[in-house]
């Protein structure tokens, strides 16, 4: 399996869990095929509770698969490695250590890098993040937005094969979110790395990823996925192109589906 | 007291261009005599009780039962001129006591509380023990400590260490098992060991509940110091106090508790600046 410049390949991926409490076998992802491309920027969305952000934990290593294969660049994954990222939804900073020293942090876990070279480079990641000035602020002085820079800067300083996403800025409020995702753009065009998107916001799978995956109800699997066909660099403008919305459209049609409650109770401030 | 007015306010940050992190000040700024106010209040209150307590001393209410300020004052003097005062024999034996006991104390809880809060199977091993000792009232043991150890200081530091151990296991317990498991989650997950988890995400973490512990045991480890002196001792503070207090010398009783009292709050004054230290990156809370 897998095609020429291939670099995630998954095969029938099964993640299941054991709920302890009511002594039952949760099926929280079943059966997903998907193949994400060197250099892709690929984006998952789905219903809450779909399984996708189980999906992409297996993806970093965090849990086991029940079956299928899980592969990058053709190795197995069995364990979090330095080929991965992840920025995580909850910034999960170190609270008693400065901006620059949780930069650090992810490079520091993997002993990678020595400990000048870090100090070197998470200067420049913090640049990169627009953090600059902010090298000696504690986490607790800092905004929602500002801790998820961090939170960025910390995975990429670990130079990872893939980059994960499990909605990064789901937490943040609208204008933020769309400045983030704005940036985060700009700092992926430079590197291009791969990079998998975990997000329930339609909007903003579309504006960032390449492709957009969705996925089923739980247990989730791949529905369909729709490649989105709107040039780099794309600016926050595009959101009211019209192809832009004609994607909106296809996707939510497609999550719709999966949703169990009435339609119209959902559609409220809702697309389409 | 309210939680408000964090000092520093984060100014949102524009795009790419170099952001310099600006503090305001509050409204309205601090004077500059607040930074004092903590200490002058409580001087002016202590100094205030003192006064109070010497004018009823003065006129001469209860002189036999409550001796005046100066009346201490001079019976602490009396303690180190007087050639037959043995008061640097007892301040060595009950700071050796407590050196020895507290300080086994530190070593042993530190290490006990971190096994049992990383190892779940040891502190299951040894949570019956910890609980039954801990709800227990050390003194009763003192007997069987007498009995074993005699009334040297053996029997002084097992008391002494066994007052201060268990608060200080407990809450070195719980500040490793409080670790928040979203941290210990991206550590995994950027590949740490669990050495380095333990050292950079665990260890940090339960430092303000260690130090809690610590001050904790200095309490009871004072309190250790002196009820085993009380019970049967050749020498210590503790032992003086008894004797003062069975011969009605006050005055020399309580200079006694004025040893105990300065080194229980030099103690936690210590134990409070090195949790300071460690709570610099909270932001402050002000009432």
């Amino acid at each position: 399996m897998g095609g020429p410049g291939a670099k995630l390949v998954a095969t029938n991926v099964v993640v299941e869990y054991w709920l302890a409490r009511s002594e039952m076998l949760f099926t929280a992802v079943e059966g997903v095929d998907l193949e994400i491309a060197d250099g892709e920027f690929v984006a998952i969305v789905g219903p809450s509770g779909c399984g996708k952000t189980t999906f992409l934990n297996a993806v970093d290593g965090l849990i086991p698969i029940a079956d299928g294969s899980l592969t990058l660049d053709g190795r197995e994954i069995s364990s979090p490695g330095r080929d991965r990222a992840m920025v995580f939804q909850q910034p999960g900073l170190l609270p008693w250590r400065t901006v620059l020293g949780n930069v650090m942090f992810g490079v520091e876990a993997q002993g990678t890098m020595t400990k000048s070279e870090a100090l070197e480079r998470a200067k420049q990641q913090i640049e990169l993040v627009g953090l600059r000035g902010f090298e000696d602020a504690y986490p607790l002085e800092l905004s929602g937005g500002m801790q998820q820079r961090v939170n960025l800067a910390r995975a990429l300083l670990t130079d990872p094969e893939m980059l994960l996403l499990d909605e990064p800025f789901a937490a943040l409020d609208a204008q933020t979110r769309e400045l983030m995702q704005l940036e985060l753009l700009k700092i992926w065009n430079k590197s291009r790395k791969t990079a998998l998107f975990i997000t329930h916001d339609i909007k903003e799978a579309i504006y960032l990823a390449d492709r957009v995956i969705v996925f089923t109800k739980r247990p989730g699997r791949v529905k369909c996925e729709i490649r989105v066909d709107i040039p780099r660099p794309r600016s926050l403008r595009v959101k009211r192109d019209p192809k832009f919305v004609a994607y909106e459209d296809q996707i939510w049609e497609s999550i719709e589906e999966e949703l169990t409650v009435k339609p119209e109770r959902l559609l409220a401030g809702m697309p389409g | 007291m309210s939680i408000k007015e964090v000092d520093t306010v984060p100014l949102p940050v524009t795009r790419g261009e170099a952001a310099r992190p600006r503090t305001r000040r509050s409204v309205v700024k601090p004077r500059r005599w607040k930074r004092y106010e903590a200490t002058l209040i409580g001087t002016v209150s202590v100094l205030g009780v003192l006064l109070t307590w010497q004018a009823t001393d003065s006129a001469k209410m209860l002189p036999l039962f409550l001796p005046g300020p100066i009346a201490i004052g001079r019976a602490l003097v009396t303690l180190f001129t007087d050639p037959r005062s043995e008061i640097w024999l007892d301040l060595s034996t009950s700071g050796q006591e407590l050196a020895v006991g507290y300080g086994g104390a530190v070593v042993v809880g530190l290490v006990v509380g971190i096994l049992m809060g990383w190892y779940t199977r040891f502190q299951y091993a040894l949570d019956p023990f910890v609980n039954f000792f801990y709800s227990t009232p050390r003194i009763v043991l003192i007997p069987v400590f007498i009995i074993w150890l005699g009334i040297d200081w053996q029997s002084k530091v097992a008391v002494i260490f066994l007052g201060a151990v268990f608060p200080i296991i407990i809450n070195t317990m719980a500040g490793v098992r409080n670790t928040d498991v979203a941290l210990i989650r991206v550590a995994r997950s950027f590949g740490a060991s669990e050495a380095l988890i333990f050292r950079r995400v665990v260890l940090p973490g339960a430092v303000p509940f260690i130090l809690t512990g610590f001050r904790l045991g200095v309490g009871h480890a004072l309190t250790g110091v002196i009820v085993a002196e009380y019970i049967a001792a050749v020498n210590g503070v503790g032992k003086l106090i008894a004797d003062a207090g069975v011969t009605f010398q006050m005055a020399k009783m309580f200079a006694g508790v004025v040893f105990i009292a300065g080194t229980g709050v030099l103690l936690t004054w210590l134990l409070q600046r090195i949790e300071n230290r460690f709570q610099s990156w909270r932001p402050q809370i002000k009432s």
